[in-house]
């Protein structure tokens, strides 16, 4: 009987081990981020700096050259300007890179607001805060001269060709509502989309509209923007994106919506984004 | 057989000598002990897992972003859809492996040197596509092959399905390799100087005997590639992964990628039972009177 007693020992010892080590790990899961406000009313990921989130690779006109700290491109100005108005001069602005999952998990956030044309939605709300918009846009299509999608002018019409789109997004959803399911093809990205289009899997893609610019100007050879969609809901609108219940969601908004006001917004907008060409609604 | 001990308890404790029902009480002890022990350690486990999981702050967001039953039911049907396709695909990319692989693992057993440039041809392949990822070869294939403008356009699926054939058969054709060179030579005297052909001796004694012996590892290979199947979707096809994907950006909820996943574990399952079944019935007859 007595052998067995310091193996009961060494059971126990082992037991309470685990315990304390685990009632540490419960204790140091508890949220590590800073939950004071700092001196600009906000609670940021570091103290003093205002963390912006963009995607990695970003693209144009969004972000030019994928270097959203240079301010070139619409939404790297957005940001720039939404931090101005919350107090945040240029050098106090950090720039970091998420994915799109990356962005809506839950969990402590490496960004204090990311933006990445996120469309704002009701279902989405659900996990996510939205600042109020700084874009809406329509969704379009982007195709070559001489495709034979070049020449559809109705949805109709648009059922009989391949259309690919972005994973990801909201044009996915309008265009299997407007235009039907099996002819759409689902790719990572719109890079792999353009790809699909140059070596004929496609016959075009469908993107929101300010990039369907770029990729008809940019990468597709003598690329089109051969029409839009109609939208009953006026089109989709891009908000910031913060952490769900972020108590900052109110400031960014208020930042937004004092960019909108003083004409700053629509400055912006005219400068990088070239959306005022007639493009035929398809009907 | 009736192992020694039951046809021993069968007798009255009076036939029992002292001895016995001491290691009988010892047994009793020890296996009431080991029971005491398990139950603990189950506790124990229990505890951690709350500790460390549910009991922590973001658990409940946790189980409202990734296990939202409501989510779950709405996107299944659109997700199953997916799976489908990835059913069809892993149809017709097994057999195509099969059908590769075999050729490529025969031919690198070739013997003479008149063959040199088709083994050598073969090791390439096999050094090159194992070495290659996947992805690399889906994009090489769904969207290089296309680009030549000799083939007229197919669904991405068939373009993901060779891909998949291209970079499995390598794998499969090392596996069955080793599957063949592990039959005993002997195996092969004796069966041509029974008077099979070359090719007789590989289809009849040969091939069978070295697939039973690499059947674990070629349906480990065959459970991969199944997971793999969902890679296709880069190419635009809409298989269930894709499909949870579109969800995932509808919702903002990851519940749908559970879903999916468990829908593959589920397809993937009956295969791995069966697997474990063939191989236990075949040590039993392999080691039969053998055990120790």
């Amino acid at each position: 009987m007595s052998g067995l007693r310091p193996r009961f020992a060494r059971a126990a010892t082992i037991l309470g081990l685990t315990l304390v080590v685990a009632s540490l790990a419960a204790c140091s899961s508890t949220p590590s981020a800073a939950t004071t406000p700092d001196s600009h009313g906000l609670t940021t990921v570091t103290p003093g700096k205002l963390t912006i989130a963009t995607g990695q690779p970003a693209y144009s006109p969004w972000v030019i050259d994928n270097k959203p700290q240079n301010g070139e491109g619409f939404e790297s100005a957005v940001a720039y300007a939404v931090a101005a108005k919350l107090g945040f001069p240029k050098k106090d602005v950090v720039w970091t890179r998420t994915t799109f999952d990356g962005a809506i998990a839950p969990g402590p956030k490496n960004f204090d607001f990311n933006l990445q044309q996120f469309t704002i939605t009701d279902q989405r709300k659900k996990a996510v805060d939205f600042s109020s918009s700084y874009y809406t846009t329509s969704q379009a299509l982007v195709t070559a001269k001489g495709s034979p999608a070049a020449s559809i002018t109705t949805l109709d019409g648009l059922k009989g060709i391949k259309i690919g789109v972005a994973e990801g997004t909201t044009t996915y959803t309008l265009l299997k509502k407007d235009v039907g399911g099996s002819n759409i093809q689902v790719f990572n990205s719109n890079d792999d989309a353009v790809l699909a289009l140059k070596s004929g899997q496609i016959d075009a893609l469908a993107t929101d509209l300010p990039t369907a610019f770029y990729l008809a100007d940019a990468e597709v050879k003598n690329g089109l923007v051969s029409g839009q969609f109609a939208d009953t809901t006026g089109g989709d609108d891009f908000g910031i994106l913060l952490a769900k219940d972020s108590p900052d969601t109110a400031k960014v908004t208020a930042a937004v919506d004092a960019i909108r006001a003083d004409g700053e917004l629509a400055a912006i907008t005219k400068k990088w984004l070239s959306t005022s060409v007639d493009v035929p609604v398809f009907k | 057989m009736v192992p020694a001990s039951e046809g021993a308890s069968v007798k009255s404790e009076a036939d029992v000598s002292a001895i016995e029902l001491d290691r009988r009480a010892f047994r009793k002890k020890q296996s009431g002990r080991s029971v005491g022990i398990s139950l603990i350690s189950t506790v124990v486990l229990g505890v951690l897992v709350w500790l460390l999981v549910i009991n922590t702050p973001g658990w409940a967001l946790v189980q409202q972003t990734f296990f939202d039953p409501k989510i779950a039911a709405e996107f299944f049907p659109s997700i199953l859809l997916g799976l489908w396709l990835n059913i069809q695909i892993l149809f017709f990319a097994a057999i195509g492996v099969a059908i590769f692989a075999t050729l490529i693992a025969v031919i690198r057993t070739l013997r003479g040197p008149i063959f040199f440039p088709l083994r050598f041809l073969a090791a390439a392949y096999t050094d090159l596509f194992r070495g290659m990822p996947l992805i690399i070869v889906l994009y090489l294939v769904g969207f290089g092959l296309p680009a030549l403008g000799v083939f007229p356009r197919v669904a991405p699926e068939v373009w993901g399905t060779i891909a998949l054939i291209l970079t499995y058969s390598a794998y499969v054709a090392e596996v069955l390799r080793a599957g063949m060179e592990a039959v005993n030579p002997s195996q092969r005297l004796a069966a041509r100087s029974l008077g099979l052909s070359h090719a007789q001796t590989l289809r009849l004694v040969v091939l069978p005997q070295g697939v039973r012996k690499v059947t674990p590892a070629l349906v480990n290979d065959f459970v991969s590639m199944q997971k793999d199947v969902g890679l296709v979707s880069v190419l635009g096809a809409i298989d269930a992964v894709r499909a949870a994907q579109i969800a995932e950006a509808d919702t903002f909820n990851f519940t749908p990628y559970i879903v999916a996943g468990l829908l593959f574990v589920a397809i993937s399952w009956p295969l791995i039972r069966l697997t474990d079944w063939l191989s236990a019935r075949q040590q039993r007859r392999e080691q039969i009177g053998g055990t120790v």
